[in-house]
């Protein structure tokens, strides 16, 4: 056998487990969502073939609507806000001072603790009346406050809650692309008399274009589709009160093992996939593939 | 001034972030009545995380959580390895479409295949079992991409020795690349052990029976169960809680060196 033959054989053998299981554990489920999602498939896992009549049933479903607008409104407020709450973390922590070690930890514990035991934090912390927050704002005369039990509050603090979680994670992102700005240039740019506003505007932020479109395209699928999407509200609110923290993955998730419709819930993936490769591809499209050059 | 106050103002915005999970330390250390009081309490009680410990099954769910983590994160070092060993370093047809294949697989996350996958591990009879906990959780491109990028920056000599010694592709990968990736792979094990510490939603949908319940589905039962005795949920959360914590101190320096590489470098 040749060298190249014993080579390549060897490289399949390497790659063959983890292969197999990305097959059979990722890419089957993917291709598998497009089959069952032209079946009805009840609790006893009997499959009947319906064309596109679980399709045809979300045009009339006002649930899904619901859900699709609640995580749309969370991708454009939480995106957002995570990225200018993490950029200013960094910016904060990113030149050494007494203590940035513990500062730099602090910001990041919060993503270290589960998403379950997050939301049962908050839970507590936002008990009506009796809850350390409302006690904290009664000053005001906000302590009546019902922030997870009035429908138009509740989607904010599912917002913020997450924003809290991951500013942590994003911060480190961010630390990482800052370290690639070389301080020469900035320096450069101070003793040709650059306000530190115009060093952020001209030096900075133009080479932190790729990171930056990281964590804008991470945040945003992660916002769309991420475990924050699912275990944070099913702990917090279970989608409530109203619907109004329902996202479309715990929506999908109610539908496929609390109402056991499972073909519907596929065909409810596939458009979910499908948004989100559309989504992906329009990204990449305006940015060049993420270059940002301007020129 | 301006820079003597911004170590201050980032000193007084890290407390207010680890506020919140130091109130619910506290908080579990209250007698019931005491749970809504603010600060400090006016006495300290361990029955809360007593009682959680001995008339729950907490002990349980740790130990099933601590299995399916390690298991999880063993393998998929394991299997991670070799596949990026295979794609830094060696030459086979189709090793550009088997990378990119792999690498488009970042983009699904679990809450979108869910519904599929579950009916591929049940068609695989993989429901109400450790295996259906841990086998689906293996999977993940990003360890092999970050193993990947790792092994692509380490010296070609090194392997080209043990060649001329006649070691074979598995030697070379064993005795030469393994010992060399310590530092990634104490960096990604970190990462896995947290992940599936953490995991809640796959426990969720895979298991039924109460004695394969995870310690993420033993806590947020507790909801439901025990409604309003905030001091045991509390309690049972600062369980849930402390392993995460004293892994993230101990491995503080190589999580953050692994994250930061998601950074797509």
């Amino acid at each position: 056998m040749s060298r190249k033959r014993r080579e390549a054989l060897a490289a399949y053998a390497f790659l063959a487990p983890d292969t197999l299981g990305l097959l059979i554990f990722v890419a089957l489920p993917m291709v598998l969502a497009f089959g069952v999602a032209f079946f009805k498939v009840d609790g006893f896992g009997n499959y009947q073939y319906v064309g596109l009549a679980n399709y045809k049933l979300m045009a009339g479903d006002d649930q899904l609507l619901a859900s699709l607008k609640v995580t749309a409104i969370y991708v454009v407020t939480f995106v957002p806000i995570a990225f200018v709450v993490s950029f200013a973390l960094a910016m904060l922590v990113r030149n050494h001072f007494k203590g940035i070690g513990w500062v730099r930890s602090a910001f990041f514990l919060p993503n270290v603790v589960s998403l379950v035991v997050v939301g049962l934090i908050w839970q507590f912390l936002l008990v009506d009346k009796r809850g350390a927050l409302s006690k904290l704002l009664a000053p005001l005369g906000l302590g009546d406050v019902s922030f997870l039990g009035t429908p138009s509050l509740a989607l904010g603090t599912y917002v913020v809650i997450s924003v809290w979680f991951l500013m942590g994670y994003q911060m480190l992102v961010f630390l990482a692309g800052l370290k690639d700005v070389p301080k020469d240039l900035e320096d450069a740019a101070e003793i040709d008399g650059a306000s530190s506003w115009q060093r952020f505007r001209f030096v900075i932020w133009p080479l932190l274009r790729p990171t930056s479109f990281f964590v804008v395209v991470n945040s945003t699928i992660g916002a769309v589709t991420g475990l924050q999407a699912f275990d944070l509200v099913f702990v917090l609110t279970k989608g409530g009160p109203a619907r109004a923290t329902s996202t479309v993955v715990l929506y999908i998730y109610e539908q496929a093992f609390t109402f056991n419709n499972m073909g519907y819930a596929a065909a409810l993936t596939t458009v979910v996939v499908a948004i989100l490769v559309l989504c992906t591809g329009l990204m990449f499209g305006v940015t060049r593939g993420g270059r940002f050059d301007e020129d | 001034m301006r820079i003597r106050i911004l170590p201050i103002v980032a000193h007084v915005l890290a407390i207010i972030a680890v506020l919140p999970l130091l109130w619910i330390v506290i908080s579990a250390l209250k007698p019931v009545e005491d749970v809504f009081d603010f600060g400090w309490p006016s006495t300290w009680t361990l029955d809360n995380l007593q009682y959680v410990l001995l008339k729950i099954p907490m002990p349980r769910f740790m130990l099933n959580s601590a299995i399916v983590s390690v298991a999880v994160t063993v393998i998929a070092l394991f299997f991670h390895s070799m596949a990026a060993y295979a794609l830094a370093r060696l030459r086979f047809p189709g090793r550009g479409i088997i990378f990119s294949g792999i690498m488009s697989t970042l983009l699904v996350s679990l809450p979108v295949i869910l519904v599929p996958l579950f009916l591929v591990a049940k068609q695989l009879g993989l429901l109400d079992s450790y295996a259906g906990l841990i086998v689906p959780s293996i999977f993940h491109a990003f360890g092999i991409f970050l193993l990947r990028q790792y092994y692509l920056n380490i010296p070609r000599e090194l392997e080209e020795a043990a060649d001329l010694d006649g070691c074979g592709y598995w030697r070379r990968y064993w005795s030469v690349i393994l010992p060399l990736s310590r530092p990634v792979l104490a960096s990604l094990s970190v990462l896995f052990f947290l992940a599936n510490w953490n995991a809640f939603l796959w426990p969720l949908t895979i298991t039924r029976n109460p004695d394969l319940r995870v310690i993420q589905l033993g806590v947020s039962g507790m909801q439901g169960q025990y409604a309003s005795a905030w001091n045991l949920i509390l309690a049972a959360a600062v369980i849930a809680a402390v392993p995460t914590v004293v892994v993230f101190v101990a491995g503080q320096k190589r999580l953050v060196d692994a994250m930061k590489t998601t950074g797509l470098k």
